[in-house]
């Protein structure tokens, strides 16, 4: 049942504008920043030969390219999934759901599924552009694959926290601009460097877990960051439908 | 023969407000319940709580022996519901949201053609069953809600306000689908129009300020009990004793001041003498209407006797 929410959701997705357009935008913006930090590497190819720890392809290229992408994911989040249970709402489509024999949580996984498919596509697009440095270099593997898994991480929780939004707010818009508020403010945790609770300031911000499996390490601790960030959300949301059917 | 719906002492509140209040009532199948009610009377948060789209404060939905809110994904196999609104995918071709609608209802896939199909005719969508649900007239897409709460073909039907914003010829249609499901499905719908209750329902009920004022089978509206009536405005205040004088009359009702309900048997037509005392007493007519079918006559007393009661 989750699996049929979730298909069809994935092909209405594929029938509004915005999908083709967030797919063309991501894939120009990513691809100019990978064409500029080749052109970077080829200028000073030379100048890294000369030093003891050069920075290869990988860091040069694909980290600064991985990274991009984990941000760009918390804006392209809110806009896949803010019109996913907000705009049913707004339509009186969700009594469909609520009326036939499903749970909240069938209803929830199954719309969730279908922005995480949306958005690995979107992930597996832009992997090609390293992959396609093999023909003339090398790449470090273990680094590319960390990255994919960072950048995954992030997109998943970036939706959970874009799907709860759509479940609370009453337009999309306010959907959108909650989901980035709040993805933003947790990405901006540690910038501040005043507080006396650095430490769990740091903890709480996505980019601190983000910059540690970018860096190539795979911690389970920063992976249960993510993975906690996204449980909880999705489970609020659920809640939030199960509130809706008790009138609350 | 148990029944396919069973409610025990619902109530739903909306802050203090209550909107349903100690509402219980049965629908065995082949029956067709008529939900009556003026607008803001409670009807369709009643049918929001059967369908299980909304929980009520207190009392139980049963739905196939099935509690539907402690097992409602089982209770709800049972049921189709259309809502004011029809829930439609405007994106979608009526033949993918129908099929979408018959997978969210667990119809197997080797099935789904045929629950479709005969959901199609039975609507009569079959010609517009590849156009796009957005580009579809509002009458189309009320038939395409209909459609959607019968294509798993559920024992319990329950239509809100089925007939809203059709034109004459597409609400007789409706009806005929109505009384054509009635034979093997147990339905529920709610209306303020009480000819299309009366046309096509075989128990009605009455609902006013949340509460259930009013339980009969429609071939049980006894004429005796419930005679015919006239309702008579007049600008000054009548002498109700020369009025029951008249032959025929059984009972005036004093709704206000200057209106009066008065029933008569059957047999002898007053209207005439009555029409002659107003005149000679010099009361002042201002309107004097036949209430056209029993039902209208029971509609109108009860509410106004609770507007009374209230006010």
């Amino acid at each position: 049942m989750i699996l049929t929410i979730a298909y069809r959701e994935f092909k209405t997705l594929f029938v509004s504008p915005l999908a083709w357009s967030i797919l063309a935008t991501v894939q120009f913006l990513l691809a100019y920043l990978f064409l500029g930090r080749m052109e970077d590497f080829t200028k000073n190819q030379g100048k890294l030969a000369y030093l003891e720890y050069a920075p290869g392809l990988t860091e040069v290229v694909i980290i600064p390219l991985f990274h991009a992408t984990a941000l760009i994911f918390l804006a392209v989040s809110p806009l896949l999934t803010m019109r996913l249970i907000c705009e049913e709402r707004r339509n009186k489509s969700l009594v469909l759901l609520l009326a036939a024999p499903i749970s909240e949580t069938q209803i929830v996984l199954g719309k969730y599924l279908a922005v995480i498919g949306f958005s690995s596509l979107i992930i597996m697009m832009i992997s090609l552009m390293p992959l396609s440095l093999l023909s003339g270099g090398e790449i470090d593997y273990g680094k590319l694959i960390t990255n994919i898994i960072s950048v995954f991480l992030t997109m998943i929780s970036c939706s959970a926290v874009g799907l709860y939004m759509s479940s609370i707010a009453n337009h999309i818009v306010m959907s959108a601009l909650g989901s980035f508020s709040l993805l933003l403010f947790l990405l901006m945790l540690n910038w501040q460097t005043f507080s006396s609770h650095e430490n769990i300031l740091a903890y709480l911000s996505l980019m601190s877990h983000l910059q540690v499996l970018q860096s190539g390490l795979l911690n389970t601790s920063d992976i249960s960051y993510f993975m906690i960030l996204t449980g909880i959300f999705l489970v609020l949301t659920i809640r939030r439908l199960t509130a809706e059917r008790l009138g609350l | 023969m148990a029944a396919l719906l069973e409610a025990q002492h619902l109530y739903r509140y909306y802050g203090r407000y209550c909107a349903v209040e100690d509402l219980s009532l049965e629908l065995h199948a082949g029956e067709v319940l008529g939900l009556l009610g003026v607008n803001g009377a409670g009807k369709s948060t009643t049918l929001q709580m059967f369908s299980g789209t909304l929980a009520p404060n207190k009392g139980k939905v049963i739905l196939n022996n099935k509690d539907l809110f402690y097992q409602p994904l089982l209770a709800k196999q049972f049921l189709g519901y259309l809502p004011q609104q029809p829930p439609l995918y405007y994106d979608l071709t009526v033949i993918e949201f129908l099929s979408y609608c018959a997978q969210l209802h667990q119809i197997h896939s080797s099935k789904l053609n045929e629950y479709v199909d005969i959901a199609l005719q039975r609507c009569g969508l079959t010609e517009v069953r590849k156009r796009l649900i957005k580009e579809l007239s509002k009458g189309y897409q009320q038939r395409l809600g209909i459609a959607q709460a019968i294509v798993h073909q559920p024992p319990v039907i329950i239509f809100d306000e089925p007939t809203v914003g059709l034109d004459p010829i597409q609400v007789s249609d409706i009806r005929q689908l109505i009384q054509s499901l009635s034979a093997d499905h147990g339905i529920i719908l709610s209306s303020h129009i009480l000819s299309e209750i009366q046309a096509c329902c075989t128990r009605v009920l009455i609902i006013d300020q949340g509460k259930l004022i009013f339980n009969e089978s429609i071939a049980n509206l006894n004429p005796q009990q419930y005679l015919p009536s006239l309702q008579l405005t007049t600008k000054t205040v009548v002498d109700i004793q020369q009025i029951m004088n008249i032959s025929g009359i059984t009972q005036v009702e004093i709704v206000n001041d200057y209106q009066y309900i008065i029933q008569y048997s059957p047999k002898i037509d007053p209207t005439e003498a009555l029409i002659e005392l107003i005149i000679s007493k010099q009361w002042g007519l201002v309107e004097l209407k036949r209430l056209a079918s029993s039902l209208e006559a029971i509609f109108i007393q009860l509410a106004q006797s609770s507007k009374k009661f209230t006010s």
